[in-house]
């Protein structure tokens, strides 16, 4: 598939993120789909930093920076405002990390969204506060090593499925999307952009620093969490619509988690209990896309 | 057009009357009165703003962060719990000028739960960069409001504007309501210097290093400084339409007076009535209302009380390990001012307690019959009680 926003550039050189950094990745190609007519909130998060420092901004659309948990509730202001001064044409974007998102932001999110507020939510997913050194959240994956889930203390918590968390508002659309799957990141953005009323789009955005892995890793690694199962690409329409994007052709996982450092303290036995748990979720997944398809 | 208005609905007339675009907010007592009637106004198309309905004051805050840095004129209003839950935000509408009115009624902080008049709220919040305006009656509270979008859309910083729970909030007044026309010709829309916009693209609030924060907060102050001057000349263009001022601080009979007592919201309309008896029975006292808490208006009080023997300061508020916060302020704005009058720092009507005539007649004649201050806060009407409860 060819890409034909390729050539449209709304991110410029001079961001400050790591070598190999997925957000900025995620961020070059959501512009490429959204385009220029958007208004984009970054509450706290890595890209809080990598958008660059007063008075340079890499980003060439307005960008309204703003607390760690209030995603959600200034995009409210901003489409309110938009709306009371008839500008019906510009698309308001929350652009967040996991920790605004799953965690400190959930609350003005779940609020916006039960409102069926006119915006479209980003979360580039990193696993855990990759921006204040590597600190769990509530998206890291079960069996992660972070700074504060170290040694033997490493996270024996599932993930928080925060696409299932949305659909429990009945949100008019939510997907997942890949930095290593560009066609369908576009695609999807563009379709969310076309859409009204709460949008969400969750975007794998590996982070070679937090991981512990090489940069040149980046794409590589998201791809395999795609094809393993472990982060399945998928659309839902109203909460109940279920769509998968991407059947991959069943690898198992222990590959993924032998290439990064923050799973590297993982014994076979803990590796075959991940593989039974992303089996789970693909099951159930695979069954409400059965029973919902659209 | 004259009307009997609660105070509550006073705050909503003036919003009304001011044109607002987003009004956003989280229900509490006692502010709640203020926020039902603007839905009311919204629903019935009787203004053409967006009323949000979100689901914290945190949140309430945070969208009209996101409305007024698009460009349009903001409302919110709260009390307490819900102001300290916004504290964060508060910090953030002054650091990104943004010039937000939001009505605040003073109610006491918990525990234990009480939901009465009590000024530590707000005082609690008198570093976050917000001017602060206290109001004592119905008609000074639509005045205030509508001056404060002047105020802050002229200095680029929020404004506070402040009642008194239920004595305030909840009590019926006659209230000029002025007509829409004459508002207009006062407060001309909104046009900010800056706002979000596609054609002309730009990042808000972005990471400021040390080379550049300071500077930041400079200006902070300068806007500060000249909130002071521009409080005046906005009260002297109100008074040339509506023919009603009422003074960053208002002196009443102070320039003969031996002592001064110095009070805030409406603990002053009781004191006015303290000080005709006072006088009637030769008493040389005065009375310094002060309205305007930030900026902190220091000459002026200066100049206002050096010439009375003895300030009596009445807070009903306290910064525990301190004083009453009022009494905090007066003594710092007259510390370098040389053989200064000894300043009394009086704790009364916390968590909504009567301030009565006579309490502040007690207040009056503990002054008078004092030497020099003994503490820096005295605590009228406590209890033996409470005294042993204190030291549990």
């Amino acid at each position: 598939m060819r890409l034909d926003t390729v050539d449209q550039e709304y991110m410029y050189s001079g961001h400050v993120g790591c070598p190999g950094c997925g957000a900025a990745i995620a961020m070059r190609f959501f512009l490429k789909a959204i385009g220029k007519r958007t208004i984009m909130v970054i509450p706290a998060c890595c890209w809080s930093v990598i958008a660059g420092p007063y008075p340079q901004s890499t980003l060439k659309i307005p960008v309204l920076h703003t607390a760690f948990e209030t995603g959600g509730a200034v995009a409210t202001g901003v489409r309110a405002a938009l709306d009371i001064k008839g500008d019906s044409e510009t698309t308001v974007v929350t652009w967040a990390g996991d920790g605004g998102t799953f965690d400190i932001g959930f609350q003005a999110l779940s609020g916006a969204v039960e409102r069926n507020e006119n915006f479209l939510y980003v979360c580039y997913d990193n696993e855990a506060y990759m921006n204040t050194g590597v600190q769990r959240s509530s998206s890291t994956p079960y069996g992660a090593w972070t700074t504060t889930t170290p040694g033997q203390e490493w996270k024996r918590l599932r993930k928080k499925n925060i696409v299932e968390a949305l659909c429990a508002h009945r949100i008019p659309y939510a997907a997942t999307a890949s930095i290593a799957f560009p066609e369908d990141l576009v695609q999807k953005a563009k379709k969310a952009k076309a859409m009204t009323g709460s949008r969400f789009i969750h975007i794998f955005s590996s982070c070679p620093t937090g991981w512990r892995m090489p940069s040149e890793m980046s794409v590589k690694i998201a791809r395999m969490a795609v094809q393993t199962n472990i982060f399945p690409l998928y659309e839902v329409e109203e909460g109940l619509r279920y769509t998968i994007n991407y059947t991959p052709k069943g690898y198992l996982v222990n590959e993924y988690f032998r290439l990064q450092g923050r799973f590297k303290h993982l014994t076979e036995g803990d590796l075959a209990s991940i593989q039974e748990m992303v089996n789970e979720d693909w099951e159930l997944l695979r069954r409400k896309a059965g029973e919902y398809s659209s | 057009m004259q009307q009997v208005l609660e105070g509550s609905h006073a705050v909503s007339e003036a919003v009304r009357l001011a044109r607002v675009q987003v009004i956003s907010a989280y229900p509490i007592t006692p502010q709640t009165h203020i926020m039902e009637r603007l839905s009311e106004y919204c629903a019935d198309g009787n203004m053409g703003a967006r009323f949000l309905r979100v689901e914290s004051e945190h949140s309430a805050l945070a969208a009209l962060i996101g409305a007024s840095t698009s460009g349009v004129r903001t409302f919110t209003a709260t009390s307490s719990q819900g102001l300290a839950l916004m504290h964060e935000l508060l910090h953030w509408a002054s650091g990104a000028r943004l010039p937000i009115v939001m009505a605040e009624v003073n109610r006491a902080m918990a525990p234990g739960w009480n939901i009465w008049a009590d000024q530590t709220d707000s005082l609690a919040q008198r570093d976050t960069g917000w001017i602060q305006l206290y109001c004592e009656e119905g008609q000074e509270v639509l005045d205030t409001t509508i001056q404060s979008y002047r105020l802050a859309e002229s200095v680029n910083l929020p404004v506070m504007v402040i009642l008194d729970a239920f004595f305030l909030s909840h009590t019926f007044e006659p209230v000029d309501v002025p007509e829409q026309e004459s508002v207009d010709r006062f407060l001309p829309p909104y046009q900010p210097k800056f706002q979000l916009d596609p054609e002309n693209p730009c990042a808000f609030n972005q990471l400021a290093p040390p080379d550049v924060y300071m500077e930041m907060r400079y200006n902070i102050q300068s806007a500060m400084d000249y909130a002071l001057d521009r409080f005046e000349e906005v009260e002297e263009e109100y008074f040339s339409i509506f023919g009603r001022r009422y003074q960053a601080v208002e002196p009443v009979q102070c320039e003969d007076a031996e002592i001064i007592l110095v009070t805030s919201g409406t603990v002053t309309s009781t004191s006015r009535q303290v000080l005709a008896d006072l006088r009637a029975r030769g008493e040389k006292v005065g009375l310094l209302k002060v309205k305007l808490f930030r900026p902190f208006p220091v000459s002026l009080i200066r100049r206002l009380v050096s010439p009375a023997s003895k300030v009596a300061v009445i807070d009903r508020n306290f910064s525990f390990g301190a004083s009453g916060i009022f009494a905090q302020e007066v003594r710092a704005a007259l510390c370098n001012l040389p053989g200064h009058p000894p300043v009394f720092g009086y704790v009364a009507g916390l968590g909504g307690r009567d301030v009565t005539t006579a309490i502040i007649e007690d207040i009056y004649w503990r002054t008078k019959n004092a030497g020099i201050p003994e503490q820096e806060s005295f605590w009228v009407g406590i209890s033996e009680v409470s005294h042993a409860i204190g030291h549990c």
